[in-house]
C-alpha cells in the first residue's frame, strides 16, 4: 500500500491495483464480493452438473448411467455439500453481503478487510478438497456425514478425510466472514443510522453471522472427532470403543439447523428490498420484520433434534422438538404477509427481480407449509428420510434460496456492473426456472408419501411415473441455466451504462446514492443518516 | 382420485370403530357412505394382499395398522390446513399484482403500519398450530410403544440385509435378503420382494426393537406406519400391528453404503394358527440346514440373559 500513498493526493477513489494485486491480494469489499459471486456460479454448475447426473440415472429404473452405489453415495455427498457450502453460502453471504453490507450502511469497506481477503481464499482449497472426494469416490456417507458410516472402517479411503478437511477450511472462512460482518455492522453505520434505521438486507446479514458464529464451532468440534475417529484411534461415534453414533447426530443438527437459516435469511433480506422497490412502498411493518428474522435465529436453534424424530430419542423429547418447530411457522408467516402487505396498495412493476421475489413468497410458503407437516414427529415417522423430505427442503434452499440470489442478482447486477441485464431474457430465464423446478420438485412430494426413500440409485418400479416426470422438471432448470449464462454474456457485452439509481423513486437505501458502477473506494466522505 | 378415495376408505376404518378417532361427526359419516363401495372392492381383491407402493400414487399409502390409521387421519387434516394457506397466499399475491399494477394504480399508498392486522397473523397461525398439536402430540405418544406386547420381534440390520431374530418363539432367527433381478418370480416385486419375509400373526400387538451390527439403517414399513433407526450399539423399541393378512413391503431408509436400495423389508402378517405352523416348520429347516446352525448358537447364547432380565 505505500507505493500507492503518492496518488492519494489527485486520485484519491478510483486508484485501482494492478491485476494480481487487485484480485489476488484483494482488500476491497467490492471486489471481494465479485470474487464470491464468481466462485458461487462456477461451483453451483458443477453442483448442477451433478443433480442433471442424478436425475439421469432415476429417470427410469433400473438404469445404469452411475455404475454402482458407492458412485452414487458420493455424488448425493458431494451435490449436497457444494450446494450448501459453495454456492448459496458464498452467494449470499460472501457475494452480495461484501458487496452490500459497506454500501448499504454507508461504510467506506469491511472492518477487517485483510480478514475479508482470507475469508475468500479459504474457498478454493476447501472447493478442491471436496472434488478430492468426489473424484476418488470415498466420501459416500449423505452430507449429513452420519457415522459409523463416516468411520474408517466403512468408508476407509481419503477421500472421506479430504471432504471433511473441506468443511474445517469452509467452516473457518464462515467464521471470519461472521467476524468480519458482524463488527463491521455494529461499528461502522454512518452516522445518524441507528439499529432501527438498518435495512432490512443488513439485519438478515447480522443474524446470518451471529448463526454462523455460534453453530459452526459446534460442527467444527463434531468433525474433528470425526476426524480423530478416522485417523487416531479415539472412539466418539464408534460403538465398539464405547462412543455414541447418535452424539454425532446432536453435534451435526446442532449446526445444521441454523444452516438452513443461514441460507434463507439473506434471501429474505433481498425480497424484501424488492418486493418494497418494486411496488415503490416502504416495507411494510418493519420492525416486525427485523424481529421476524431474529425470533427465527433464536428459535433455530432449539429445534434440531427434529432431524432425529426416528433416532430412538424419548417421546417427550420428540413432543418439545415438534413444538417446538412449529412455532417457527409464525414469524415466518410474518415475513410472507407483510411482504404481501408491502405489495397491497403499492404501483407494482413486474421488472424481472420482482418477478423472482414474487416467484419466492409462493415456492417458499409452499416448503413452509411442508415443513408444517413435517414438524409433526408422528407423520415424520412415515415421511423421514423420503422424497417429502427432498422436495422440502429444495422448495426452501433450491427454489427459496435461489430464487433468492437470482432476486439479487437482478436487482443489483446494473450496480455492481453498470450494465442492465437484458429485460426479456431476464424474464425467461425466471419462467423456466420456475417451470423446471416446480415440476422437478411438486412431483417428490407424492413419491415420498408413497414411501419413496432418499440417497437411491435405483427403486421399485412403482415409482417410476413420478420419477419421469421430476427428472423432465430437471432438463428444464437445467437448460435456464443456460439461459442464465446467456444473461451474463449480454450483460457484460453491453455498452449501455445505467444511471445511479435505475430503479427510481422505489429504491431509498444508501447503495442507490452510489455510481454505478460505485467507485473502487466509496464514501470518502460519510454520509448523514436523517 | 386416488388420493379422494384412499381419504374415503381411511375414514370409513374409522367410522367402524376400530379406532376412535378425535374428529368423527358428519365428516366420516358422509365419507363412509362415500366409501362404502371402494370398500367393497378393496374387500373383494381377496383377504391376503400385497402393499406395496402403486404407479402414480399422490398419496400415502393405506393404513393396514392402527399407527397408519392414525398418521393419516392427522395427515389429511394437515394437508387440507396447508393446501388452503398455500391457496390463500396464491390468490393473494395474483390479486396484488392485477389490482395494484403500476398501471391501474399509479400513485402507491404509503401505508407502512396496521396494528390490527399485524397482531391478527401472528394470533392465527398460532391458534391453526394448536388446531394441529392437539391431535399430533396425542399421536405420537400413541405410536411410540405398546403398553401389553403379545410377542417380540428384534430386528437387527446388518450391510445389507436384515435379520429378523423371535425370542418369544424359541429363538428363531432367519436373514432377508432381497430377491436378484435375474431370480424373480411372476408377481415377484424388484427391488421389494425378499427371499425370507418377516412373519408376524395379524392382529397382535408387536414390539419391535432394532438394532444394527455397523451401520446406522432405518426399519420402514410404509403401510403399516413403522420407522426407527437401527443403530449400532443401541436397542430402539417400538410397535406394531398388522390389521389384515398380507404382505407389506418397506425398504431400509437411512444411507447405509454401497447397497442401501437393496435390503427390503417384507413384512407378512398371516393368522396365529399360520404363524404357529410357520414358526416350528422354519425350526426344523434350520435344524436340517448346516448352514443356518452358527445363527441359531448365537440366538441360543442370548437366551440366557433374557431369562435373568425377566
Amino acid at each position: 500500500m505505500s507505493a500507492t500513498t503518492h496518488d492519494h493526493a489527485h486520485d484519491h477513489h478510483d486508484h485501482k491495483p494492478g491485476f494480481i494485486a487487485r484480485w489476488l491480494f484483494s482488500t476491497n469489499h467490492k471486489d471481494i464480493g465479485t470474487l464470491y459471486l464468481i466462485f458461487a456460479v462456477c461451483a453451483g454448475v458443477i453442483g448442477g452438473i451433478l443433480s442433471m447426473i442424478m436425475r439421469a440415472q432415476l429417470n427410469v429404473p433400473h438404469n445404469t448411467i452411475v455404475t454402482s452405489g458407492q458412485e452414487w453415495n458420493t455424488i448425493v455427498t458431494a451435490h449436497g455439500l457444494i450446494m450448501i457450502f459453495f454456492t448459496v453460502m458464498p452467494a449470499l453471504i460472501g457475494g452480495f453481503g461484501n458487496w452490500f453490507i459497506p454500501l448499504m450502511i454507508g461504510a467506506p469497506d469491511m472492518a477487517f478487510p485483510r480478514l475479508n481477503n482470507i475469508s475468500f481464499w479459504l474457498l478454493p482449497p476447501a472447493f478442491i478438497l471436496i472434488m478430492t472426494g468426489l473424484f476418488l469416490g470415498e466420501s459416500g456417507s449423505g452430507w449429513t456425514l452420519y457415522p459409523p458410516l463416516s468411520l474408517s472402517q466403512y468408508e476407509p479411503g481419503i477421500g472421506m478425510d479430504c471432504t471433511l478437511f473441506a468443511l474445517h477450511l469452509a467452516g473457518i472462512s464462515s467464521l471470519l466472514g461472521a467476524m468480519n460482518f458482524i463488527t463491521t455492522i455494529f461499528n461502522m453505520r454512518a452516522p445518524g443510522m441507528t439499529m432501527h434505521k438498518l435495512p432490512l438486507f443488513i439485519w438478515a446479514e447480522l443474524v446470518t453471522a451471529f448463526l454462523l458464529l455460534l453453530s459452526v464451532p459446534v460442527l467444527a468440534g463434531a468433525i474433528t472427532m470425526l476426524i480423530c475417529d478416522r485417523n487416531f484411534g479415539t472412539a466418539f461415534f464408534d460403538p465398539a470403543g464405547g462412543g455414541d453414533p447418535v452424539l454425532f447426530q446432536h453435534l451435526f443438527w446442532f449446526f445444521g439447523h441454523p444452516e438452513v437459516y443461514i441460507m434463507i435469511l439473506p434471501a429474505f433480506g433481498i425480497v424484501s428490498h424488492v418486493v418494497s422497490t418494486f411496488s415503490r412502498k416502504p416495507v411494510f411493518g418493519y420492525l416486525g420484520m427485523v424481529y421476524a428474522m431474529v425470533g427465527i435465529g433464536a428459535v433455530g436453534f432449539v429445534v434440531w433434534a427434529h432431524h432425529m424424530f426416528v433416532s430412538g430419542i424419548d417421546v417427550d423429547t420428540r413432543a418439545y422438538f415438534m413444538a417446538a418447530t412449529m412455532v417457527i411457522a409464525v414469524p415466518t408467516g410474518i415475513k410472507i404477509f407483510s411482504w404481501i402487505a408491502t405489495m397491497w396498495g403499492g404501483s407494482i412493476e413486474l421488472k424481472t427481480p420482482m418477478l423472482w421475489a414474487i416467484g419466492f413468497i409462493f415456492v417458499f410458503t409452499i416448503g413452509g407449509v411442508t415443513g408444517v407437516v413435517l414438524s409433526n414427529a408422528g407423520i415424520d415417522q412415515i415421511v423421514h428420510n423420503t422424497y417429502y423430505v427432498i422436495a422440502h427442503f429444495h422448495y426452501v434452499l433450491s427454489l427459496g434460496a435461489v430464487f433468492g440470489i437470482f432476486c439479487g442478482f437482478y436487482y443489483w447486477i446494473g450496480k455492481m456492473s453498470g450494465h442492465q441485464y437484458p429485460e426479456f431474457w431476464g424474464k425467461v430465464h425466471f419462467w423456466m426456472t420456475f417451470a423446471g423446478v416446480n415440476l422437478t420438485f411438486f412431483p417428490q412430494h407424492f413419491l415420498g408419501l408413497s414411501g419413496m426413500p432418499r440417497r437411491y440409485p435405483d427403486y421399485p418400479n412403482a415409482f417410476a411415473g413420478w420419477n419421469f416426470v421430476s427428472s423432465i422438471g430437471a432438463y428444464i432448470s437445467g437448460a435456464s441455466v443456460l439461459v442464465f449464462l446467456y444473461v451474463c454474456y449480454r450483460t457484460f457485452t453491453s455498452k449501455e451504462h445505467v444511471a445511479d439509481n435505475y430503479w427510481g423513486e422505489g429504491a431509498t437505501t444508501l447503495e442507490w446514492t452510489q455510481t454505478s458502477p460505485p467507485a473502487f473506494h466509496t464514501y470518502p466522505e460519510l454520509p448523514l443518516i436523517r | 382420485m386416488q388420493h379422494l378415495r384412499r381419504l374415503c376408505a381411511a375414514m370409513t376404518r374409522t367410522s367402524r370403530g376400530a379406532v376412535a378417532s378425535p374428529w368423527r361427526g358428519t365428516a366420516s359419516r358422509w365419507a363412509s357412505l362415500l366409501g362404502g363401495f371402494v370398500l367393497t372392492a378393496l374387500a373383494t381383491g381377496g383377504v391376503a394382499q400385497a402393499q406395496a407402493p402403486r404407479p402414480w400414487e399422490m398419496g400415502m399409502q393405506p393404513a393396514f395398522s392402527p399407527v397408519k390409521q392414525r398418521i393419516i387421519e392427522l395427515h389429511d387434516l394437515v394437508l387440507v390446513i396447508i393446501t388452503l394457506i398455500t391457496l390463500f397466499v396464491g390468490a393473494l399475491l395474483v390479486w396484488v399484482v392485477v389490482r395494484y399494477n403500476a398501471q391501474r394504480n399509479p400513485t402507491p399508498s404509503r401505508v407502512s403500519h396496521n396494528t390490527v392486522l399485524e397482531i391478527a397473523w401472528t394470533v392465527i397461525p398460532v391458534l391453526i398450530l394448536v388446531i394441529i398439536a392437539i391431535p399430533s402430540f396425542r399421536l405420537i405418544y400413541y405410536q411410540d410403544r405398546t403398553p401389553n406386547p403379545d410377542m417380540t420381534v428384534k430386528v437387527t440390520a446388518h450391510q445389507w440385509y436384515w435379520e429378523y431374530s423371535y425370542p418369544d418363539n424359541g429363538n428363531l432367527d432367519i436373514e432377508s435378503r432381497y430377491v436378484h433381478d435375474e431370480d424373480l418370480k411372476p408377481g415377484q416385486l424388484r427391488l421389494l420382494s425378499v427371499d425370507n419375509q418377516m412373519v408376524v400373526p395379524v392382529g397382535k400387538n408387536i414390539r419391535i426393537l432394532t438394532t444394527s451390527t455397523d451401520v446406522i439403517h432405518s426399519f420402514f414399513i410404509p403401510a403399516l406406519g413403522v420407522q426407527r433407526y437401527a443403530i449400532p450399539g443401541r436397542t430402539i423399541e417400538t410397535w406394531l400391528r398388522a390389521d389384515k393378512p398380507g404382505v407389506y413391503y418397506g425398504q431400509c431408509n437411512q444411507i447405509c453404503g454401497q447397497d442401501h436400495s437393496r435390503m427390503p423389508i417384507a413384512v407378512k402378517a398371516v393368522t396365529p394358527q399360520e404363524f404357529a405352523a410357520w414358526v416350528e416348520q422354519t425350526k426344523k429347516s434350520a435344524e436340517a440346514t448346516p448352514a443356518a446352525a452358527p445363527r441359531l448358537q448365537t440366538a441360543a447364547v442370548e437366551a440366557p440373559s433374557k431369562e435373568i432380565r425377566e
